[in-house]
């Protein structure tokens, strides 16, 4: 009967132990929910090297507390992305949750960490929905609300005198938002519009569409297809023979992600063309000048936009900790020094409106050769300033 | 009426029919005559894929990388057959299920190992990127390149089923197989031959779509469904009913997502017109396997002598 001395003898101490890790919490512990498989992983090991290098450049520090980071994978399933919320709030009982690439992935799992009574934070998605009706006090986005970047693209197709539209995008909710966003500033005649389908199993041949688009004969067409999925529609774009014909504006479809593929594939038609963007490598200000360089020195390749955001998420995070020094208990400490928003982030100063969504320029980028011969884009003007999502007046906040 | 358009998309969908075609042919040969059922035959569509975009990244030669990838997709449809599939044959379609599904997984991840994540782009030589014109109707060159490589395999395939003593015994097997295994028939080489021929094809139809669509993991499994669709609606081991089922689907799914919102918006607000028109041209295959399910459950061209 040695055993029994022996089992009461661990659970004592598992018990000790538990009871030490509650009186003191000595590190922060950020869940991050991202997508790692099916073809649109490759964003996620963008977003996943952004970490990684933000964690280096802090030193894997927030004031006194270690950083303990947990990456989970979504699949690019919204069940699955709800799934994994749920697993980091009740079983790893995280501090922070944050990331989420996709809008209908950020919705299905939102209502896990808010309920838990834990901090929410996107790196990427920004549905209508979060931004109005259903925005939360520990709610916060280091990117931008879906409307908006479309809504400088309009904005600048209309000071351009652009007269007539044809429309895609993927048939989801950011896709669905995207749209929206263009046809609020596009002042001119939209001329057709189609939703294709999305998910693990997206169309990927465009034949059809791009056959009604040239057909339409409109002066423009305006596109959203963010991964895998831009770099099959440039090529179908300019296998079609639109290019220019039918000049190509986009939103999150040309990026640091797809460019080197593009760059491989050596389709020059994408060079000069429009997008526009809260933020570029090239934006001059000392964090982006680090955050660029020091991703370009150790990955030896541009960071996307999706890296930036999430480069900045854990710099807001460690500014809020260190406000509030190290404890983590303070929910209010906390949620005030966010909204503050008072860290170096990498597109320079921007505030926090009552929806918790950035109140931030817009860029118009264009993509060019660097002095190295790598395809990246540029930014050429600022088309909104200081611009607030048309959502937030919904927000009760 | 925009007749340009509509000749245009019937093109477009006579393209996709024939990608359909040709991975449909290999599945229905396979599921009628052997009597297996293969999840993964999309895999060799993916691994055709990335052989031939690695040879064309390599080499420049579009043509180096179809042939490096042909041979390659023949080989590894033939050891997949050799190894795994012969040892299933007796055994029933759950377990037929199981292991191609675990297949699939397999060669996913290999794919994911060997190229990585991030998709591989192909490079398809300048003559082949720009367009065609005849008369007012302007056409990518790749697309029409696509219809006539479709086209002389299928044309190829007719006269090999239809005129050799190979496809005298594919088309007695699928008719009865026990019967030409009473009659001394080597079927372990038949089974070998049109395993990694069908495998062949499914590697072909993934070349030809990558250039478009760029290689990625798990490309097959996206197509491989419709491609069940187009082998039931067919009829099992019917190359003939194969090749019209992949035609009126690929139509059918083309002519869906260009007109179907123009149908829609006669009967309702526009906003709703073009929500409901994606998710209900996606829908229209299935619709249409349904209904000859309900009324022709053998297939609209089963094998002659079938039961």
């Amino acid at each position: 009967m040695k055993i029994i001395p022996k089992l009461v003898g661990s659970a004592l101490l598992a018990t000790a132990m538990a009871g030490a890790g509650a009186a003191q919490a000595d590190s922060v512990k950020i869940g991050f929910v991202t997508t790692l498989t099916t073809p649109a992983g490759v964003i996620g090991a963008d977003i996943q090297d952004a970490v990684n290098l933000a964690l280096e450049h802090i030193d894997n520090k927030m004031g006194d507390l270690d950083v303990e980071l947990i990456m989970e994978d979504d699949g690019f399933k919204p069940d699955i992305g709800k799934q994994k919320t749920d697993k980091l709030v009740k079983q790893d009982d995280v501090d922070f949750v944050v990331g989420y690439i996709w809008s209908h992935v950020l919705l299905a799992s939102m209502k896990s960490a808010l309920d838990a009574g834990k901090f929410l934070i996107s790196a990427n998605a920004g549905p209508s929905k979060i931004a109005g009706t259903l925005c939360h006090e520990n709610f916060f986005s280091t990117s931008w609300q879906n409307d908006q970047t479309p809504m400088a693209m309009g904005e600048y197709l209309s000071q351009q005198g652009v007269k007539s539209l044809y429309i895609m995008a993927p048939n989801y909710a950011a896709g669905k938002d995207m749209v929206a966003g263009v046809e609020k500033t596009f002042k001119g005649d939209v001329l057709g519009k189609d939703f294709t389908k999305w998910g693990a199993d997206a169309q990927l041949d465009f034949s059809a569409e791009l056959a009604k688009a040239k057909a339409s004969g409109a002066e423009g067409i305006f596109v959203f297809y963010p991964g895998k999925a831009g770099g099959a529609f440039i090529k179908q774009y300019q296998q079609a023979g639109l290019q220019g014909v039918m000049p190509l504006y986009t939103v999150f479809t040309v990026d640091a992600i797809a460019l080197p593929k593009l760059q491989a594939g050596g389709l020059e038609g994408v060079l000069g063309s429009k997008m526009t963007q809260f933020w570029s490598p090239d934006l001059d200000t000392v964090a982006n000048k680090k955050f660029v360089d020091g991703f370009l020195a150790k990955y030896d390749r541009y960071p996307s936009f999706y890296a930036a955001q999430a480069y900045d998420s854990i710099m807001l995070i460690k500014s809020a900790v260190e406000a509030v020094g190290g404890n983590l208990d303070d929910m209010d400490g906390l949620r005030a020094a966010m909204k503050a928003a008072n860290y170096d982030s990498v597109r320079g100063k921007y505030t926090y409106g009552n929806n918790h969504m950035p109140i931030q320029n817009f860029y118009l980028r264009e993509v060019v050769e660097d002095d190295q011969g790598r395809w990246t884009t540029k930014i050429v003007s600022t088309v909104l300033e200081n611009h607030q999502d048309s959502y937030a007046a919904e927000c009760a906040l | 009426m925009d007749w340009n358009l509509l000749i245009t998309q019937v093109l477009n969908g006579l393209q996709l029919g024939l990608l359909l075609f040709l991975l449909a042919s290999g599945l229905t040969l396979i599921f009628g005559i052997m009597d297996f059922i293969n999840l993964s035959h999309g895999s060799f569509y993916m691994i055709g894929a990335y052989f031939c975009g690695t040879v064309v990244s390599m080499s420049g030669s579009l043509l180096a990388g179809i042939v490096v990838g042909l041979v390659c997709t023949f080989a590894i449809g033939a050891a997949v057959e050799w190894f795994i599939a012969r040892r299933l044959y007796r055994s029933d379609h759950l377990d037929h299920v199981l292991v191609t599904f675990g297949l699939i997984l397999v060669f996913d991840t290999l794919v994911h190992m060997i190229w990585g994540a991030a998709g591989m782009a192909i490079r398809l030589p300048d003559v082949l990127n720009g367009q065609v014109s005849l008369g007012t109707l302007v056409l990518p060159t790749y697309r029409l390149v696509i219809i006539t490589s479709g086209l002389l395999v299928a044309a190829i395939l007719y006269i090999m089923v239809s005129k050799t003593r190979l496809g005298m015994l594919i088309r007695a097997g699928a008719s009865n197989r026990t019967m030409v295994e009473a009659l001394g028939v080597n079927i372990n080489k038949l089974f070998l031959i049109v395993f990694a021929i069908g495998a062949t094809m499914s590697g072909f139809a993934g070349m030809l779509i990558a250039p478009i669509t760029e290689a990625s993991i798990g490309m097959g499994n996206e197509i491989i469904i419709i491609a069940f669709v187009v082998v039931i609606v067919g009829g099992i081991g019917s190359i003939k009913g194969a090749f019209y089922a992949a035609l009126i689907i690929g139509l059918m799914d083309t002519l869906g997502r260009s007109y179907l919102d123009d149908v829609l918006e006669l009967s309702m607000p526009t906003q709703y017109a073009e929500t409901a028109a994606p998710a209900l041209s996606a829908m229209l295959v299935y619709i249409l396997m349904a209904v000859v399910l309900a009324f022709r459950p053998q297939g609209l061209f089963p094998p002659a002598g079938s039961k």
